[in-house]
């Protein structure tokens, strides 16, 4: 008797699971998914471009996942993303690895950003050479009075090493863009797994340096004038600095895809560099690649 | 005949269904050894070929920045070993005289409050810890002890030390209320005070239960990542003795959660994450057994004397 009892219910679920699909409309037209993943810097204006996008075509869906620039272009070498966002250009190791499983990665330019150094409000000092920034992040200077600041130990910050921000800090800044130099982070820079922790940090404490892309300051911290090198003019990071390409800290943003794109991954990437895509760059604290 | 029939049917189907009972838990008892067996393998296979591909001296060098192949472990090691002291230092003092407060001196509606207080205690995330530890614990402690940052060992320790808590808390209040009532009706007898019954009748009494407590919260704290991850700054240095703990450190957790997320499977750096993870899984091993192997040790002399 039990077992007719369960014989039954199996029945029923099984019925039920079978007749919504039986009895409803034809489905809307087919959704296309575009897999988006890679740079921190850039989820926020990934997320912002998917949204307008999807708000325009229902008929594509694009889900955008964070993780690092790194994680993005493993994963489309993996072939588990369709298109990959890095704030750095692809590693010459990494189209090796992605050449290996029979494909080429195709490189966009879809934007522009400006890493910031940040300082307290409460720390006088209100601009730096590279050159002083590299020492200070290499552990040669140690102290603000070094740098025409007050008496206090400097606390570097700095992204964790898997963040694009980090890398590209590290080659531009620290080493001076040299190829050959081998300068590296003190050890005592403290590694923070996000820029919100950087921000936290560098709003509470006066002894802090940090750095970060031109999108994620806020009012609330100090942000230095750079000058390239000593006896140069000090510039602020701002669109206009970073287009004219006086800013010394501006890198480009990239989107890859595996070959060239076809169908709705296209007309994506054609779109975000069109004045209304571009727009919504401007408006997220980067800085366009064509002007509106 | 019929009825006869279906009777020792039905008593074939109970042995059946005895004997898959029995197996299945069998099975699941079997498993745990199975699962422990597995995930060693695991990490072996994953994280013995860092030895191969670095060299000792890396590998044992005070310098880790994998992105250009320094990897150096021994701040890592250094950095967890001291977080942990530190979170012992806070968890053992509180956590024992919480259990002592509950067990033996709390009047019965003190005790039926504080249990579940501690026992929600354990319930909060540690991401929640976190975040609380760089918006509150960070910035006063900075103020405080007059530190160039607050994000250090120190504020790491202390979350931890909360943490950890809760388990040394409810393992050692079940010891001591697991001591017999006859031994404090005895020391009391004998004209000993409340405090000399405790401290030197119902603890000791009570002591294997509690090494295990503090060990059960010292491996609660050598495990724990998000937090840490959050307050301690993640600088890889050497701790410099006890002034490490007024300085950033970076912890083996920290780094594997940090950094695996970002690594190419099977490149050097995964290898020596997962070779890092091994030393983990050691560390927490002997810890297990130094615990079991004072409690037998005990048992032994407690059997000999009650004998």
């Amino acid at each position: 008797m039990r077992e007719l009892c369960l014989v039954c219910i199996l029945l029923a679920l099984l019925s039920a699971c079978a007749s919504p699909s039986g009895n409803q409309p034809a489905a809307p037209a087919p959704v296309t998914t575009i897999q988006n993943k890679g740079s921190d810097t850039m989820v926020n204006l990934a997320l912002a471009w998917a949204e307008l996008y999807q708000s325009q075509h229902p008929e594509v869906s694009i889900s955008v996942t964070g993780g690092g620039s790194g994680t993005g272009i493993s994963a489309l070498a993996n072939n588990t993303v369709d298109i990959a966002n890095a704030s750095r250009a692809i590693k010459p190791e990494e189209i090796e690895t992605i050449q290996r499983n029979g494909a080429a990665p195709v490189e966009f330019v879809v934007a522009r950003d400006a890493i910031a150094v940040i300082v307290n409000h409460a720390n006088p000092v209100e601009q730096l050479t590279l050159q002083q920034i590299s020492d200070i992040y290499s552990g040669k200077l140690t102290n603000w009075s070094q740098v025409g600041g007050e008496n206090r130990p400097i606390v570097r910050l700095s992204r964790e090493t898997n963040s694009g921000t980090h890398v590209y800090f590290l080659e531009e800044v620290l080493r001076l863009g040299r190829e050959d130099d081998k300068t590296l982070f003190a050890p005592e820079t403290l590694l923070l797994p996000s820029s919100e922790g950087i921000t936290a940090e560098v709003r509470d404490n006066p002894n802090a340096i940090g750095y970060d892309g031109l999108g994620y300051i806020t009012p609330d911290v100090k942000v230095l004038g750079v000058a390239a090198a000593s006896g140069q003019p000090y510039y602020y990071p701002s669109v206009e600095t970073v287009n004219n390409k006086t800013y010394p800290i501006a890198r480009d943003l990239y989107m890859y895809t595996l070959g060239e794109p076809q169908g709705a991954k296209a007309a994506y990437l054609q779109w975000i560099l069109q004045p209304e895509a571009q727009q919504v760059v401007r408006e997220l604290g980067f800085v366009p690649v064509t002007s509106p | 005949m019929e009825i006869k029939l279906n009777v020792s049917w039905k008593k074939t189907l109970q042995a059946i269904n005895e004997q898959v009972i029995t197996r299945a838990i069998q099975a699941s008892g079997y498993s745990a050894i199975l699962f422990v067996v597995v995930i060693f393998i695991f990490l072996m296979r994953e994280g013995l070929p860092a030895l191969e591909e670095v060299s000792v001296s890396n590998l044992f060098s005070a310098r880790w920045y994998p992105i250009e192949d320094y990897f150096g472990i021994l701040p890592l090691l250094g950095g967890s070993l001291i977080v942990t002291l530190g979170a012992a230092l806070v968890a053992v003092p509180f956590g024992l005289g919480t259990a002592i407060f509950i067990a033996e001196i709390a009047p019965r509606w003190a005790r039926e409050i504080l249990k579940p207080f501690v026992e929600v205690m354990a319930g909060i995330p540690s991401v929640v810890l976190g975040f609380l530890g760089i918006v509150a614990l960070a910035p006063r402690l900075r103020v405080l002890l007059d530190l160039p940052t607050g994000l250090t060992a120190l504020a790491g320790s202390l979350l931890l030390g909360g943490i950890s808590i809760p388990t040394v808390v409810s393992v050692a209040e079940d010891a001591l209320d697991a001591v017999p009532r006859a031994y404090r009706d005895a020391a009391l007898a004998l004209g000993a005070t409340r405090w000399q019954t405790i401290w030197r009748v119902t603890l000791p009494a009570a002591r294997s239960g509690v090494i295990t407590a503090v060990m059960l919260g010292v491996g609660r704290a050598i495990g724990e990542t998000m937090t840490v991850m959050m307050v301690t700054g993640n600088a890889p240095v050497i701790p410099a003795g006890l002034a490490g703990l007024f300085a950033p450190a970076r912890t083996m957790t920290a780094t594997i959660a940090a950094e695996m997320g970002e690594v190419a499977a099977g490149s050097v750096h995964y290898h020596v994450l997962f070779f890092i993870g091994i030393l983990l899984f050691l560390i927490s091993l002997v810890i297990n057994l130094t615990a079991s192997a004072v409690v037998f040790r005990q048992r032994k002399r407690a059997e000999r004397i009650l004998s």
